[in-house]
C-alpha cells in the first residue's frame, strides 16, 4: 500500500496559481476590476484579512489615517458608535471605542508568501532572484513585445518554451551558463515535477515553492496568465502559458545554482530547518482585524448616511418638465454626473439619462485601414457583429521621434544631427504651448467624424471572419427597445435626443485606456452612440418599436455625440441629417452644451492645484484643455477618483443633490418594470463594472506599492504591454499613485429605487451577481419608491435604515465652495 | 569678458544653496530652480552673443590658489572656448526646459525638494566641468556629478532596485574618478605643474615633454580614455547607462539622455591637443568608439523596453562621436553631441506616449511577416547574436565576474580579521610604523625602500575588508579611516615632505571619520541592528542622521568639501612616476574606499525599511 504522501497535482496547482495572479490585461485593453478578485468567494473583511496575511498586502488605511479622519470628523462619532453597537452590542461600545481610538497595536505586516524560497538566501547565501529575474524578464518581454524592439524575437510562432528550445538548438551563444539546464531543456520533456525534484526535492513543498516563485514577480506572471486566458489581447499573438514560464524559470534557477556552486548543491528541501507556515491555512480574526473592519464600515457609512439623508430630504415634488428642449443620454460614468447637472442648470427644460456607455449595442469595430477589430461593448460580452468604417477622410499623422531609425547607428547619425535639433524646438514649443500631436491619445481620433458606418446589414450572407456585418432591422429594434426601456424613456420624447458617449485625451499616459469608456472595453464611445442613433432614427425600426408600444414622434431625431472628459469638449455626429427645424434647435442646444462644459471644467479644476480656481469658466476651460495635452502633466484628469456611489433610479432621486462627481448614475423607472425584469440586466454589470472600478481604486489607494503601480514618474514602458520601474523591474499592474491620491477608499454603495423584495429577487437570480452583494464587496440599499424608506441589504436580507443625519445644508451658489475647497465636498442640497 | 566666467558658476551655486535652505514648499522651490536656470540661460545667450561678436577668443581665468608649496600648486582655473560654448548652450537650454517640465511633473511627489536640490547640484557640477581650465577644477565637478548621479538614481530610495543600481553605477563612476586622479598624478610628473588646458594647446610644450617621456604620454592618454569611456558608457562599461534610468523621467532624460553621458566626449575634446600626436592612442579611441557603436547598436535593436532602447541607441551615437573626435573632426563632434543630446532628451520625455502611438501604428500597419535585416543571417548566427544582445554581451555580469567578485573573494579571505584583531594587531603596528618614521636611522635604506609598499598594502587590506564586511557597519567605517592613515604613513616613507601635507590629507578624514562614526553609533543606539547584510532604509525615520552621515561619507571619500580633497592629489604627487605598483595600491584603495563608504550609506540608510509598518514595495518592482 502507498503511504498517504501529499502529492503534487500540477494541473490543479497551475489552475490555482492563475486564480490568484493579477488579472490585468495589456495596457491597450486596460479595464478596471477588483484587484482581489481571487478572494471574492469570501466576505469582504475575511477576504482582505486573508489576502493580507498570504501576500503581505495592505488592505485598508492605516490606524493613524483612520484616527485622523475621525478627528477631522470625516468619520462621524455617531456612525462609529452605531457600527460598534451593531457588531458588539450597546454595552461594549465604550470598551471598543477605547480600543479603536487610542489603543496601541503592533501593525507590522507579515506575509506568508516567499517564506519557503527565502531559505535560498538563508541557508545557501545565494540571491537567486537577482540572478534569475533580469534575464527572465528580458526574455519574456522580448518574446511578448508588441512593437518596441526593432530586431524581434527570432521564433515568435511557437510557444515560449518551444521557441527557446528551437533557438538553443541552433546557436553559438546560450541563455544558460552551464550545460545541465540546457541539456534538460533540449533533451528532456521538462516536466515541472522533475525540475522541482532537482530544486526542492520534497514533494510536499512543491506547491508553495511555485507560489513563492511566481509571486516574486506577480506582474510578469500575471500578464502571462492573462494572455494565456485571452490570447487576442495581443494584436501580435503569442502562445504563452504560465506553465512555460514556470519551466523556464525553474531551468534558470537550476542553471544559476549550478553556476554558483560548482561543486554541486542539494535540493532546498534537504537543508530546510523547519517547514514554513502553510500559505493557505485559515487566517483567524484578531482584535486588530476587527478594529480595522469597524473603522472601514464607519468610514463607509459616514459617507453613505449623508447621501441617504440627502436623498430623503428633498426631491419629493414631481419635477415634471412640460415641454422638453432636448433629452440627452450619458454613460453612467461618475465623470458625467456633474456635466449633466450643469446641462440641467443651463437649460432647466432639458432632461438627462444615464446608461452604460455602449448604449446597448455590442459589436466589433474596424476603422478604415485597420488591420484588426476593436471590441466596443463590455469586456465579458463577445459580439457577433462587425461595423466597419468607410470613407474616412482623416489622415494618421506620423511622429518621426518614435521612428526606430534613430536607433540604428547610420541613420541615427543622420537623424541626431538633423531631427535632433528640431526636437529642441519641439520640446520648447511643447513646454510653452502644449497642443495635440500624433503622440497624444485622442478620443476624437477613435472614429472619423465624417466617415460612414456599415450599421445596417445588407444580407445575412454578408459576413466577415464569422461576424455578421451590421445589424438587421429586427436586431436594431431589439437593441433600441432595450435601451429605451431600461432607462424609462418610453414616452414624452423631446425633438432631439442626444446620445453622448465619452472618451478621454491624454499624452504621455500609458494607462490611457483606463481613462476611456469601460463599457466600451476601454475605448471611446463615439461609434456606439452613432450606431444607436442610426438605429433609433431608422423608420423601419420605429415601426417595430411602435408595434411594441414605444411611439417616437417622427419629429424626434437622435443625435450621436462624444464627450471628451479630460478636455471637456463635445463632438456631434451626423448633424446634417437633422431636419431644418431640429437643426435650429440643435444650434441652440449646442450653446447650452458649450456653456455647461465650461462650467464643468471649472468644477473639475478645483482639484487641480496648478490652475487658479478663481478664473472664469471660459479661461479655466482653456487651461484644462491645455493641461490634457501637456507632456509634463501626469494627471490629465482625475478619472474615477473619489467614486463611491451608484444610483439606479429616476433622475428625480438625485437632481436636487450635489454629489461631487462621486456617483455612477443609471436611469431606471421602476414603474414600467414592476416585476424587475429589466432590473436584472441593469444590476448584473454593476458589480463587475462599477464595483470593479471602485475596488481597483480602493486597493491601489490603500497599498499603492504592492497593489497599485506606484508613482508613474519613473515608469518605463515594457513591450507596449505594461509598465515597470527601471529596466529590470517587475511589471506593475494596478493604478499609479497619480490616479488614486485623492481617492477616499470607501466601498461602493449601490442605491436602487425599487421595492426591497424585487431587488432581492433580482440579485439572487445569478450566483456570481449575488456574490458581490452577499459578500459585501459592494453595499446595497433599496429605496421603496412609494414610501421613500431605505432598506439595507445585509446577510441575505433587507433591514430598514433611517439616516442618522437630519440636516443637510442647502446651497444656492456653488461657486464659492468650488473655488475654496480642494478636498471632497459633503453632500449638499441644491435649490 | 573673462571675469564674467564666474557668473556661470556662482549662479547655480547660489541657486543650489538657496534651494537647500528653502523650506519644503513646492512653489518656492520651483521658483528658485526656475529662477536659477532661467537666469543662467539668459546670461548664456547674452554672453554667447557678445563673445561671438568679439571674434570668439579663447578665455582663461586663473582663479584662487587653494594650496601652494615650492613645487606644487593647486589652483582653480576656468576657461572658455568653442567646446565650452557648445556644452554651455546645450546644457543651459535643456536644463531650463527640463526644470520647467519637472515643476509640474513632480507636483505632489514626496521628494520634490530633494529632486531640485540634486538637479541644481548636478547643474553646478556640470558647469564646473565645462568651464574647468585645468584637470583639478574639472575633477571637482566630476565628483559632484558622480554624487548627484548616485542621489538621482536612488531617488526612490525606499525601493530595492534603484538603490542597488545607484551603487552599481557609482562603482563604475568611481573607476573613472580614479582614472582622473591618475591622469593628474602623471601629468604633474610630466609637466611639473598643474597644467592648464590652455597650455596643452601649446604644441611645442607638449611635444617637448612627450618626446622624452613617451610612455608617460601613453599612460595619461589611457587614463583619460578610461575616464571618458566610463562616463560616456563606452565598452566595457556600457551596461550602467540603462540601469541608471530609475529616477523620474525628466531627470533620466537630462542626465543619462543628454548631459552627463556626453561628458566623456567633453573630456576627450578638452584633452585632444595632448594626445593629438599620439597616433596609436587616436586609433585606440576610434576603435573603442567604433566597437561600442557596433555592439550597442545590436543591443539597442533587441531592447523591448523603451528607455533601455533609447539608452543603447544613445551609447551607439556617442561611440560614433568618439570616432569623430579621434579623427580630429571637432566641429562635427560638437554638432553631433548637441543633436544627440536634444534628440534623446526629447525621446525620453515623450517615451510614455510610445504605447498609444505604436499600438495605433500596429493596429493600422501590422504585417505578421515583417522581419528585420537580421532574419537573413544564417539561423545559428541569428539566434546566437540575438541571445548575446539580449544578454547585453554579458557586459553587466562581467563587471561582477572580473572586477568586483575577485575583490570580494579576496575580502572574504580576510574573515579572520575581527574587530578585536584589527585593534590588537594594527594599532601597535601603526604605532611602530610611526616610530620608525621618526627614527629612520634604525633601519637600513634597503628595507626602507619597501616600506611604502608594505604599508600601502596593509591599507589596501583594510579597505578590502571594509568593502566585504557583512556585519559591522562601524568596523567597516573605521577600516576605511585606517586605510587613509596607512596610506599617509606609506607616502611619508616614500618622500620626505612637510608634516603639513599629511595633516592636510588627514584632517578631513579625521573630522569626517569621527562624525560618521558618531552618526552610526547614535543610530545604533536607536535601532540596535544596522548590520550590513541587508538594506535598512533608516533615512525614513532618521533623515537628519542620514544627511549628516552622507556629508561624512563625502568627506571621508575625499569629496571637495574638506582639505582631504587637495590632500589626495598632493599624496599622489609624492608617488614617483616609476612606482606604478604603489600608485596601483593607492588608487585601488581610493576606488574601494568610495565603494565601501557608499555601500555603508546605502545599506544603512537606503532601501526598503526594515520595519514592515511602512508601505513597502516588492523587491522585484
Amino acid at each position: 500500500m502507498k503511504s498517504p504522501v501529499p502529492s503534487f497535482d500540477e494541473q490543479h496547482v497551475l489552475h490555482e496559481l492563475k486564480h490568484y495572479l493579477p488579472e490585468q490585461a495589456a495596457l491597450k485593453d486596460f479595464i478596471h476590476q477588483n484587484t482581489l478578485h481571487a478572494f471574492q468567494n469570501l466576505k469582504f473583511h475575511e477576504a482582505v484579512r486573508t489576502a493580507s496575511q498570504m501576500f503581505g498586502y495592505k488592505v485598508s488605511l492605516s490606524l493613524d489615517e483612520f484616527r485622523a479622519l475621525y478627528k477631522s470628523q470625516k468619520i462621524r462619532a455617531d456612525i462609529l458608535e452605531k457600527i460598534i453597537s451593531d457588531k458588539k452590542g450597546t454595552e461594549r461600545v465604550s470598551e471598543w471605542k477605547e480600543k479603536i481610538l487610542s489603543k496601541k497595536y503592533d501593525t507590522a505586516a507579515f506575509s506568508r508568501i516567499g517564506s519557503l524560497r527565502a531559505n535560498w538566501k538563508r541557508e545557501y547565501h545565494i540571491d537567486l532572484d537577482s540572478m534569475v529575474h533580469p534575464i527572465l524578464f528580458r526574455i519574456l518581454c522580448s518574446y511578448l513585445d508588441q512593437g518596441i524592439s526593432i530586431w524581434t524575437f527570432p521564433v515568435k510562432e511557437k510557444s515560449l518554451l518551444s521557441a527557446i528550445r528551437e533557438m538553443e538548438r541552433n546557436t553559438f551563444a546560450s541563455i544558460f551558463r552551464k550545460q545541465r539546464a540546457r541539456d534538460l531543456l533540449l533533451k528532456s520533456s521538462c516536466e515541472i515535477n522533475d525540475l522541482l525534484k532537482i530544486l526542492v526535492g520534497d514533494e510536499s513543498l512543491y506547491k508553495q515553492y511555485l507560489f513563492d516563485q511566481q509571486f516574486a514577480h506577480q506582474g510578469w506572471s500575471g500578464i502571462a496568465s492573462a494572455i494565456e486566458a485571452l490570447p487576442d489581447m495581443l494584436l501580435d499573438r503569442r502562445k504563452i502559458t504560465v506553465h512555460d514560464l514556470i519551466v523556464f524559470e525553474l531551468l534558470l534557477e537550476i542553471d544559476s545554482l549550478d553556476y554558483q556552486f560548482v561543486k554541486g548543491w542539494e535540493p532546498l528541501g534537504n537543508k530546510l530547518k523547519s517547514k514554513p507556515e502553510d500559505l493557505f491555512a485559515e487566517v483567524p480574526e484578531t482584535e486588530l482585524s476587527e478594529v480595522f473592519s469597524i473603522w472601514q464600515e464607519a468610514y463607509d457609512w459616514s459617507y453613505y448616511d449623508e447621501v441617504l439623508a440627502g436623498i430623503s430630504l428633498g426631491g419629493t415634488e414631481k419635477a415634471e418638465v412640460p415641454a422638453k428642449t432636448f433629452q440627452a443620454m450619458f454613460c453612467i460614468d461618475d465623470r458625467e454626473c456633474s456635466f449633466r447637472r450643469y446641462l440641467e442648470k443651463t437649460d432647466p427644460s432639458c432632461e438627462t439619462f444615464g446608461t452604460p456607455g455602449f448604449f446597448s449595442v455590442e459589436f466589433f469595430f474596424q476603422p478604415e485601414d485597420g488591420k484588426f477589430y476593436t471590441k466596443l461593448c463590455p469586456a465579458p460580452v463577445t459580439p457577433k457583429y462587425l461595423i466597419k468604417e468607410m470613407e474616412s477622410t482623416s489622415k494618421r499623422e506620423k511622429d518621426l521621434y518614435f521612428s526606430k531609425h534613430s536607433h540604428s547607428f547610420y541613420s541615427g547619425w543622420l537623424i541626431s544631427q538633423t531631427l535632433g535639433f528640431w526636437s529642441a524646438v519641439k520640446l520648447f514649443v511643447n513646454i510653452f504651448r502644449p497642443s495635440m500631436s500624433p503622440a497624444t491619445a485622442s478620443s476624437f481620433r477613435h472614429m472619423d467624424k465624417y466617415s460612414k458606418l456599415t450599421i445596417e446589414n445588407k444580407s445575412l450572407a454578408d459576413r466577415e471572419n464569422d461576424l455578421q456585418v451590421g445589424f438587421t432591422v429586427e436586431e436594431m429594434a431589439n437593441r433600441a427597445e432595450s435601451l429605451l426601456r431600461s432607462i424609462g424613456l418610453v414616452k414624452d420624447f423631446a425633438p432631439i435626443v442626444y446620445l453622448v458617449g465619452h472618451g478621454s485625451s491624454s499624452v504621455n499616459n500609458p494607462h490611457y485606456a483606463a481613462y476611456d469608456c469601460g463599457a466600451c472595453s476601454g475605448r471611446a464611445g463615439s461609434v456606439n452612440s452613432r450606431t444607436m442613433c442610426f438605429m433609433a432614427n431608422h423608420p423601419a425600426v420605429r415601426e417595430i418599436l411602435k408595434s411594441r408600444g414605444i411611439i417616437i414622434p417622427s419629429t424626434t431625431q437622435f443625435v450621436g455625440a462624444l464627450h471628451d472628459t479630460s478636455r471637456d469638449e463635445v463632438m456631434f455626429f451626423d448633424e446634417n441629417s437633422l431636419s431644418p427645424q431640429n437643426l435650429q434647435n440643435h444650434n441652440k442646444n449646442e450653446v447650452v452644451f458649450y456653456n455647461a462644459l465650461d462650467l464643468n471644467s471649472k468644477e473639475r479644476a478645483r482639484r487641480f492645484e496648478l490652475i487658479d480656481s478663481h478664473l472664469n469658466p471660459e479661461k479655466t476651460h482653456e487651461k484644462v484643455k491645455m493641461r490634457s495635452v501637456s507632456l509634463f502633466e501626469p494627471r490629465p484628469e482625475l478619472n474615477h477618483a473619489t467614486n463611491a456611489l451608484c444610483i439606479v433610479g429616476r433622475r428625480g432621486l438625485t437632481k436636487h443633490l450635489f454629489l461631487d462627481r462621486r456617483a455612477f448614475l443609471n436611469s431606471y423607472d421602476y414603474s414600467i418594470d414592476p416585476e424587475g425584469n429589466l432590473l436584472f440586466g441593469i444590476m448584473k454589470p454593476l458589480g463587475p463594472v462599477c464595483g470593479g472600478i471602485n475596488l481597483e481604486y480602493f486597493f491601489s489607494r490603500v497599498d499603492n506599492y504592492k497593489l497599485g503601480a506606484g508613482t508613474k514618474l519613473p515608469h518605463n514602458v515594457m513591450g507596449l504591454i505594461g509598465v515597470a520601474n527601471g529596466i529590470d523591474g517587475d511589471l506593475r499592474p494596478g493604478l499609479p499613485s497619480q490616479m488614486i491620491e485623492v481617492h477616499d477608499p470607501v466601498r461602493l454603495l449601490i442605491i436602487v429605487e425599487h421595492f426591497p423584495e424585487v431587488v432581492l429577487r433580482t440579485i439572487q437570480k445569478q450566483a456570481e451577481t449575488y456574490e458581490w452583494f452577499i459578500n459585501e464587496w459592494v453595499n446595497l440599499v433599496a429605496m421603496n419608491p412609494e414610501t421613500r424608506d431605505f432598506f439595507h441589504f445585509k446577510d441575505g436580507g433587507f433591514t430598514p435604515y433611517i439616516p442618522l443625519k437630519q440636516h443637510i445644508e442647502i446651497i444656492t451658489d456653488l461657486t464659492p465652495i468650488l473655488e475654496a475647497e480642494e478636498d471632497n465636498i459633503p453632500v449638499l442640497l441644491l435649490p | 569678458m573673462t571675469s564674467f566666467l564666474h557668473l556661470f558658476i556662482l549662479l547655480p551655486l547660489a541657486g543650489f544653496i538657496l534651494s537647500v535652505l528653502a523650506p519644503k514648499k513646492e512653489a518656492l522651490l520651483s521658483q528658485i530652480a526656475f529662477g536659477t536656470v532661467g537666469l543662467h540661460l539668459l546670461s548664456t545667450i547674452i554672453f554667447l552673443g557678445y563673445w561671438l561678436l568679439h571674434g570668439y577668443p579663447t578665455l582663461d581665468l586663473k582663479d584662487i590658489v587653494l594650496f601652494r608649496t615650492i613645487d606644487y600648486e593647486f589652483f582653480i582655473d576656468f576657461s572658455f572656448d568653442m567646446i565650452t560654448a557648445t556644452y554651455l548652450f546645450v546644457g543651459a537650454f535643456l536644463t531650463f526646459l527640463v526644470t520647467i517640465y519637472s515643476r509640474y511633473y513632480l507636483h505632489r511627489e514626496s521628494g520634490y525638494k530633494r529632486f531640485f536640490n540634486t538637479i541644481l547640484f548636478f547643474y553646478l557640477g556640470y558647469n564646473i566641468i565645462i568651464f574647468a581650465g585645468n584637470l583639478e577644477t574639472l575633477f571637482i565637478g566630476w565628483e559632484m556629478l558622480g554624487i548627484s548621479s548616485f542621489l538621482l538614481i536612488a531617488f526612490y530610495r525606499d525601493r530595492y532596485l534603484p538603490v542597488k543600481n545607484a551603487v552599481k553605477v557609482f562603482s563604475i563612476y568611481r573607476i573613472g574618478d580614479v582614472g582622473l586622479i591618475l591622469t593628474m598624478w602623471m601629468s604633474h610628473h610630466l609637466f611639473h605643474e598643474n597644467i592648464t588646458f590652455l597650455k596643452l594647446n601649446n604644441y611645442e610644450l607638449v611635444h617637448e615633454h612627450l618626446l622624452t617621456h613617451s610612455w608617460i604620454g601613453v599612460f595619461i592618454s589611457l587614463m583619460i580614455l578610461i575616464t571618458a569611456a566610463a562616463k560616456s558608457a563606452q565598452l566595457p562599461f556600457s551596461s550602467w547607462l540603462p540601469r541608471a534610468m530609475e529616477g523620474p523621467t525628466p531627470s533620466t532624460a537630462i542626465f543619462y539622455g543628454s548631459l552627463a553621458v556626453h561628458l566623456g566626449v567633453f573630456l576627450l575634446l578638452r584633452t585632444f591637443p595632448f594626445w593629438e600626436q599620439q597616433f596609436s592612442v587616436r586609433i585606440l579611441i576610434g576603435a573603442l568608439g567604433l566597437a561600442t557603436t557596433l555592439i550597442t547598436t545590436g543591443i539597442a535593436r533587441v531592447q523591448s523596453s523603451i528607455k533601455s532602447q533609447i539608452a543603447y541607441a544613445s551609447i551607439a551615437q556617442i561611440g560614433l562621436i568618439f570616432v569623430e573626435v579621434a579623427a580630429g573632426f571637432q566641429t562635427l563632434a560638437l554638432i553631433h553631441f548637441a543633436g544627440n543630446a536634444f534628440l534623446r532628451t526629447y525621446q525620453l520625455l515623450v517615451s510614455p506616449s510610445v504605447v498609444s502611438y505604436l499600438i495605433r501604428e500596429q493596429f493600422y500597419n501590422f504585417s505578421p511577416r515583417e522581419r528585420s535585416i537580421e532574419s537573413s543571417f544564417p539561423k545559428k548566427i541569428q539566434n546566437g547574436l540575438y541571445i548575446l544582445c539580449v544578454k547585453e554581451w554579458n557586459l553587466d555580469s562581467s563587471m561582477y565576474r572580473y572586477l568586483w567578485n575577485p575583490l570580494k573573494w579576496v575580502g572574504n579571505k580576510l574573515d579572520f580579521l575581527t574587530l578585536n584583531r584589527v585593534v590588537i594587531f594594527f594599532i601597535p603596528a601603526y604605532l611602530l610604523g610611526i616610530f620608525i618614521l621618526y627614527n629612520e636611522e634604525m633601519i637600513s635604506p634597503g628595507v626602507e625602500r619597501y616600506l611604502p609598499f608594505v604599508f600601502s598594502f596593509i591599507g589596501l587590506v583594510m579597505v578590502l575588508k571594509s568593502f566585504t564586511e557583512r556585519k559591522l557597519a562601524r568596523m567597516s567605517w573605521t577600516l576605511v579611516m585606517m586605510n587613509h592613515f596607512w596610506i599617509a604613513l606609506a607616502i611619508s616613507f616614500n618622500e620626505h615632505f612637510t608634516y603639513e601635507h599629511t595633516m592636510l590629507y588627514l584632517s578631513g578624514v579625521v573630522v569626517a571619520g569621527i562624525l560618521g562614526f558618531l552618526c552610526l553609533r547614535r543610530l545604533k543606539s536607536f535601532e540596535n541592528n544596522i548590520d550590513l547584510d541587508q538594506f535598512h532604509g533608516h533615512s525614513h525615520e532618521h533623515p537628519k542622521i542620514a544627511l549628516v552621515f552622507l556629508l561624512s561619507c563625502l568627506g571621508l571619500a575625499g569629496f571637495p568639501i574638506t582639505p582631504t580633497f587637495i590632500g589626495e592629489d598632493l599624496i599622489f604627487s609624492h608617488i614617483h612616476e616609476n612606482q606604478p605598483i604603489l600608485a596601483f595600491f593607492i588608487s585601488l584603495s581610493f576606488i574601494l574606499d568610495g565603494l565601501a563608504i557608499i555601500r555603508i550609506y546605502a545599506r544603512v540608510f537606503l532601501g526598503p525599511h526594515v520595519k514592515s509598518i511602512y508601505d513597502m514595495a516588492y523587491r522585484s518592482s
